[in-house]
C-alpha cells in the first residue's frame, strides 16, 4: 500500500474507533503493526491527529452538563481580522469549539458547563464585555440526538435471519 | 383425489439444506456465520427517498420494464462501472431482485432440453430455474486447488452441442471466488468458439477486493451474448426491497420482458424510486461497505490461517469457504455438531452444490466483534476435534 494510501484507510478507522488494537488494525488494512504504529506517530507529530477524546453520554453518567451554541457578532479588527478574537475566546478552556461561520453572525462558540449561571455568567461577563463583539445569541441544547456522528438515542436493530443463502 | 402436484416440481431437489436451515432459524440463541445478506442498514438517503415516496402517494404501477430514470441510472452505471453500454430503453430490465432474473432469462431463452452450465458450488437458483425453465442442468464442479474459479479445461468438458448458457456466478457467493480479466479470457474464447450465452451474475459486483470487478460482457463479442444480472440487495445493502436488474442484447430483453410482464407485472414502485437514489447519491456509502467488509475479510484469513483452516484467500462477496477435510465428517455433521456444541451456525458448503462437501460458507457480513465471538467458538470447536 502507498503511504498515503495506508494514512487515508488508518484515519479512516481510527476516527470512529481511536481505541483500535494496532496489531489488529495492521491485519484488518493487510499491513504490519510497525507500519501502522510508525504513520500514527508520524501523522500526531504533523497534527493530523490533533488528539484523542471520548465520547460521554453525561446524561447517562447521572451529571447535568449543559451544552450552550453562542452566536457572536463580530467586529472584525484590522490586519487580524477575525484571528485575535477568536483566540481570546478559545482559549478559556470552557470553550469546546470555536468556528468561524458564513451567515448572519460569525462565530459559533460551543461551551460546556456544569450550571445555568455557569454559562449565563460566561456570556455576560466574558464574552460581552469584549469590545469587538456587537451581540450574542445563547441556544442550551436540550437534547442530543447525534454527536459526533454517534447517534446517542437508544435504537432497535431489526434482526436478521440466522441463516439465508 | 388427482394427483395435484407437478412432477418437474416435486422432483425439484428439495434442498437437502432447508431442514438445517429451518432448525437453525428456531434457535434464537445461536450466533451465526450463516447469513447471505449485508448486516449493514440500507443507507438513510434511499431509506429516507423510500418513505417520501410512500408520503406522495407514488404507489402506482411502473411501466413493466421499469422507472424510467432508473433505467437510465442503471445504464449509465453500468457503463461506468463495467464499461458496457446498453440502452436504457430497450436493454434494460427492472426485476424483483437478481433471482427474478435469473428465472426469466431461463424461460426466455431455453427450449426443452437446452442444456446450462452450471459451475459449483454456486447460489441455490440456478439449477432449479433452469429446471422450471425445462433446460437441463449439467453441473461444472470447482476446485478448491483453482481457488474455485472455472478453468478453460473445465468448460471445455462440459460443452455439448446442447450447451447454450453458461452460468457465470463471479464474485461467487459462497466460495468468494472472483475471475480476473486474465481469468476469464480463455472462458470468454471458448464461449465464442462454442456459440454460448452467458449469464453473468454480478449482484457481488461492487465487492470486489482485488482491484475492480471486470464483466464478462465488457469483452469485444461477449455484449451480443451476455446477460448481465445485477441488482441492489448486497451492494446497496437492499435486500429486502427485492430489487435487481437484467442488462442485455435487445432480442433477449424483450422476451424476457414479456415473461416478467405476466408473471410479475413490474418491481416495486417504491423500492424502484428508492434506488434512483441511491445510484445517485449513495456511491459513497457503497464504498465504505466495501471497505469495512474487506477488513473484515483480511482479518478473518488470518484467524482461519493461525488455526490451522485450510483456506484460499477470497477477494469477493462476503464469504470465506474453508476446508475441514481433516476432521474426516461431512459439511452437514460439522455444521450441525457446531451448532450444537458452541450454538455458532455456518452453512455446509454442500447447500450449494455436491463438490462443496468438505467445506464451510463462513459470511462476514457481521460486525468485528460477532465475528471474533465466533471464531472464538469456532477454534474452541476445531481445537477438541483435533484432540
Amino acid at each position: 500500500m502507498e503511504n498515503k494510501e495506508t494514512r487515508r484507510a488508518i484515519l479512516n478507522y481510527i476516527e470512529r474507533n481511536s481505541k483500535a488494537n494496532l496489531g489488529e488494525l495492521a491485519i484488518m488494512l493487510g499491513t504490519d503493526e510497525i507500519t501502522i504504529a510508525n504513520e500514527i506517530a508520524e501523522m500526531e507529530k504533523e497534527k493530523i491527529i490533533c488528539g484523542y477524546h471520548t465520547l460521554i453520554d453525561w446524561d447517562k453518567a447521572g451529571s447535568d452538563m449543559i451544552t450552550a451554541l453562542i452566536e457572536v457578532r463580530v467586529t472584525p479588527q484590522r490586519d487580524r481580522g477575525f484571528d485575535r478574537i477568536a483566540e481570546r475566546i478559545y482559549n478559556f478552556p470552557e470553550v469546546t469549539a470555536v468556528y468561524l461561520i458564513s451567515g448572519g453572525y460569525d462565530l459559533m462558540v460551543i461551551l460546556e458547563g456544569w450550571t445555568l449561571k455557569g454559562v449565563s455568567q460566561f456570556v455576560s461577563e466574558k464574552l460581552s464585555p469584549i469590545e469587538a463583539i456587537m451581540s450574542t445569541a445563547t441556544h442550551f441544547i436540550l437534547k442530543k440526538y447525534k454527536d459526533h456522528g454517534t447517534i446517542m438515542v437508544p435504537q432497535k436493530k431489526a434482526e436478521r435471519m440466522l441463516v439465508t443463502p | 383425489m388427482r394427483n395435484p402436484l407437478s412432477k418437474k416440481v416435486v422432483n425439484l431437489e428439495p434442498s437437502g439444506i432447508r431442514k438445517f436451515f429451518d432448525v437453525v432459524n428456531e434457535m434464537k440463541d445461536a450466533i451465526s456465520l450463516g447469513v447471505g445478506e449485508p448486516d449493514f442498514d440500507t443507507p438513510w438517503r434511499i431509506r429516507e427517498e423510500g418513505i417520501y415516496t410512500l408520503e406522495q402517494g407514488r404507489t402506482f404501477y411502473t411501466s413493466n420494464a421499469g422507472l424510467k430514470e432508473l433505467k437510465i441510472e442503471i445504464a449509465k452505471y453500468t457503463k461506468e462501472r463495467m464499461k458496457v453500454d446498453y440502452d436504457p430503453d430497450k436493454e434494460v430490465l427492472v426485476t424483483v431482485g437478481g433471482s427474478e432474473a435469473i428465472d426469466i432469462m431461463f424461460r426466455a431463452m431455453l427450449d426443452e432440453g437446452d442444456e446450462v452450465l452450471i459451475p459449483q458450488p454456486s447460489f441455490v437458483s440456478y439449477l432449479p430455474c433452469a429446471v422450471m425453465a425445462d433446460g437441463v442442468p449439467v453441473v461444472i464442479p470447482l476446485k478448491n486447488e483453482n481457488e474455485f474459479k472455472l478453468t478453460a479445461e473445465e468448460l471445455e468438458a462440459a460443452v455439448t452441442p446442447k450447451s447454450k448458457i453458461l452460468v457465470m456466478p463471479f464474485p461467487n457467493n459462497p466460495t468468494g471466488a472472483i475471475m480476473t480479466k486474465e481469468d476469464l479470457q480463455p472462458i470468454v474464447d471458448l464461449v465464442i468458439r462454442h456459440d454460448l450465452y452467458v449469464l453473468s451474475d454480478e449482484i457481488y459486483a461492487e465487492l470486489s477486493y482485488k482491484g475492480d470487478h471486470v464483466s464478462i460482457a465488457s469483452f469485444p463479442g461477449m455484449r451480443e451474448r451476455t446477460i448481465m444480472i445485477n441488482g441492489f440487495s448486497k451492494s446497496f445493502a437492499m435486500t429486502g426491497w427485492r430489487l435487481g436488474y437484467a442488462c442485455g442484447p435487445e432480442e433477449i430483453i424483450e422476451q424476457m420482458t414479456k415473461v416478467h410482464q405476466y408473471a410479475i407485472m413490474c418491481a416495486p414502485t417504491n423500492s424502484q424510486y428508492a434506488a434512483v437514489e441511491g445510484l445517485r447519491n449513495c456511491r459513497g456509502e457503497v464504498a465504505k461497505m466495501r471497505d469495512e467488509y474487506d477488513r473484515r475479510r483480511r482479518f478473518l484469513v488470518h484467524e482461519f490461517k493461525r488455526m490451522g483452516l485450510e483456506c484460499f484467500e477470497p477477494y469477493g462477496a462476503f464469504y470465506i469457504f474453508p476446508s475441514i477435510r481433516e476432521f474426516g465428517m461431512t459439511s452437514e455433521e460439522f455444521a450441525n455438531r457446531l451448532l450444537e456444541e458452541e450454538k455458532v451456525a455456518v452453512v455446509p458448503g454442500t447447500a450449494f452444490g455436491a463438490c462443496g462437501e468438505g467445506f464451510l460458507r463462513i459470511s462476514y457480513a457481521y460486525s468485528l466483534e460477532d465475528l471474533k465471538e465466533a471464531i472464538g467458538r469456532l477454534e474452541r470447536f476445531v481445537e477438541r476435534l483435533r484432540k
